[in-house]
């Protein structure tokens, strides 16, 4: 990573962030900064609480009664989890991506402007546009901007998510396991997208993908039964981890 | 296969063939009896003009008219309420709450209740109470609301298809996935934006199989209109929402049991029945068109 890139206040600060549901605690004292200009990959097994992770920044979890949220979270110096925070506020500028493209039963072009139909803004075509281009995605719909939006392949659509996604012109991305389901080809064109997107936003990628972690972001997270067992530049974790855990966890994915 | 088994086997398949033949049977000599016996009077005079000497002679139309403005006025009434009900429990009530239960716990009640049962609490609720209470109100006593009337008949049917629209809508709300309700959240969209935009459009084909339930049966119930608003015979068609009104489904009743010369008032019988079938299949024929049209647009997408 290079340091100086970077600007000096986190875009996104977690402090003391832990979770609790139903069946006890799924996170416990995540502390971790994420800056602008980088892409963070947050890896680790099933049942870490990745998602969970990811949906506390966002407030997804507001919508499950079940869990508890305790800790704090700063987007560019703001608290986020506040009660006096609005959620729908603060996801229209924190964007994410799921594990399984989900587009709406709508056209294209209506998919797109769906965010944007939400705030009433302007500028929309000329928005949607420069979203599907920063998608790498533009070239292959322009002309099909009126079709259902489920007519495109698997990787289009999770390409037309993002671009979905960026039209709101976030500060923030989430990606979980955005990839998972897709060819490599596609992944590869993801990838490619976030290395551009990631000048003017945070990214955070949850991904069960170890290479991916590797070959596409700057600093990894290694977390592990709710706790954040390390986190370093994406080189060094994967070179000369700290922690033996953490070593057998990518050892045991590159068997 | 043994012989035994394969015996078994082509008797029982005979057998299933049998009762599907069973049913299309009854329903062709339902249908063949009444159109064969009604088609003779059927005309143009027949469905324009009012009935005649007694109900003897003449036309159906404005038991008709009755029909069709009962059945559009339930719907205004009905489809409202029946929607917002389905949307509070299943899109903002916690799924754990004893309010949803309680409503839930209502509307099953509510479709077991025997019709001529809701025609009675028409006259109680909507006659005696709330109509009574507006002529009080309004007119200082002048008998207004306080009768039967369209409107009250209208509403009393309403409550007899409320379960019926509430289960089809909330039906219809649990077909929508959840992922998109996600998707819409994370883009920032409020519950209500979320409902509005994505969940309703993905439910109105579902909601309108409710609308159509609700009609044929709103179209075909004759106890629940019985004290509340329908008449045996009337010289002018219904125009204020206070007016009584006469219906196809009473007018059978009518016809049937009422008349001063029930032989001569057969040929007339047969034709109303018939026209209250094609008018029966055609509202829901017309809510399966608009249901398929929605349908396809959801599909393609637009």
């Amino acid at each position: 990573m290079k340091v100086d890139d970077v600007v000096t206040e986190a875009r996104l600060r977690i402090e003391s962030l832990s979770v609790w549901g139903t069946r006890g605690q799924i996170l416990r004292g995540i502390r971790l900064d994420v800056h602008r200009g980088e892409i963070l990959a947050v890896i680790g097994p099933a049942g870490a609480g990745k998602t969970t992770f990811l949906r506390c920044l966002n407030r997804m979890t507001d919508l499950d009664p079940g869990l508890l949220v305790t800790g704090d979270i700063f987007i560019d110096g703001h608290p986020t989890l506040t009660p006096e925070v609005d959620a729908v506020l603060l996801r229209r500028k924190v964007g994410m991506v799921f594990s399984v493209p989900v587009p709406l039963p709508m056209t294209i072009r209506q998919n797109l402007a769906f965010g944007l139909s939400l705030t009433g803004n302007g500028r929309a075509a000329e928005r949607i546009e420069s979203a599907l281009k920063a998608a790498f995605l533009w070239d292959e719909v322009k002309d099909r901007l009126h079709e259902p939006a489920r007519n495109l392949s698997g990787g289009q659509q999770q390409r037309l998510c993002l671009a979905r996604t960026l039209v709101m012109e976030p500060d923030v991305l989430l990606l979980d396991e955005p990839c998972s389901g897709l060819d490599p080809i596609s992944t590869r064109k993801i990838e490619e997208a976030l290395q551009e997107l990631k000048r003017d936003l945070a990214v955070i990628l949850v991904t069960n993908n170890v290479k991916q972690a590797a070959r596409a972001s700057d600093r990894t997270a290694f977390l592990l039964f709710g706790e954040l067992v390390e986190v370093a530049p994406t080189d060094e974790l994967f070179t000369n981890p700290r922690e033996t855990r953490t070593r057998d966890y990518i050892e045991g994915r590159f068997g | 296969m043994t012989h035994r088994a394969r015996w078994a086997a082509t008797s029982f398949t005979s057998l299933t063939a049998l009762a599907c033949l069973i049913i299309v049977a009854v329903v062709a000599i339902i249908l063949g009896n009444i159109a064969i016996h009604g088609v003779d009077r059927l005309g143009l005079d027949f469905l324009t003009r009012s009935p005649e000497h007694g109900v003897t002679q003449g036309g159906i139309f404005p038991a008709i008219f009755g029909t069709v403005a009962l059945v559009i006025l339930m719907t205004i009434a009905v489809i409202p309420l029946g929607v917002a009900t389905a949307v509070y429990m299943h899109e903002y009530a916690a799924k754990d709450s004893p309010l949803v239960w309680l409503v839930r716990l209502a509307i099953q009640n509510l479709a077991g209740v025997p019709a001529i049962v809701f025609g009675l609490f028409g006259v109680g609720f909507f006659i005696q109470f709330v109509g009574h209470g507006i002529d009080n109100i309004l007119y200082g006593g002048e008998l207004h609301y306080g009768k039967p009337a369209i409107l009250w008949a209208s509403l009393t049917m309403a409550l007899l298809t409320l379960p019926t629209v509430v289960v089809a809508t909330e039906e219809a709300l649990r077909a929508v996935p959840q992922s998109y309700r996600e998707v819409a959240y994370s883009l920032g969209a409020t519950r209500w934006q979320m409902i509005r935009k994505v969940v309703l459009p993905q439910a109105v084909s579902g909601i309108l199989t409710g609308g159509i339930l609700a009609v044929s049966r709103g179209a075909g119930e004759v106890a629940p209109i019985l004290f509340t608003g329908a008449a045996y015979l009337l010289p002018h068609l219904p125009t204020r929402l206070s007016d009584q009104f006469m219906e196809l489904g009473y007018h059978v009743y009518v016809l049937a049991t009422q008349s001063p010369d029930v032989e001569a008032t057969k040929p007339i019988l047969y034709s109303t029945v018939l026209v209250l079938l094609v008018l029966t299949f055609a509202l829901n024929f017309t809510a399966v068109m608009i249901r398929s049209r929605i349908r396809r647009r959801l599909r393609e997408g637009r």
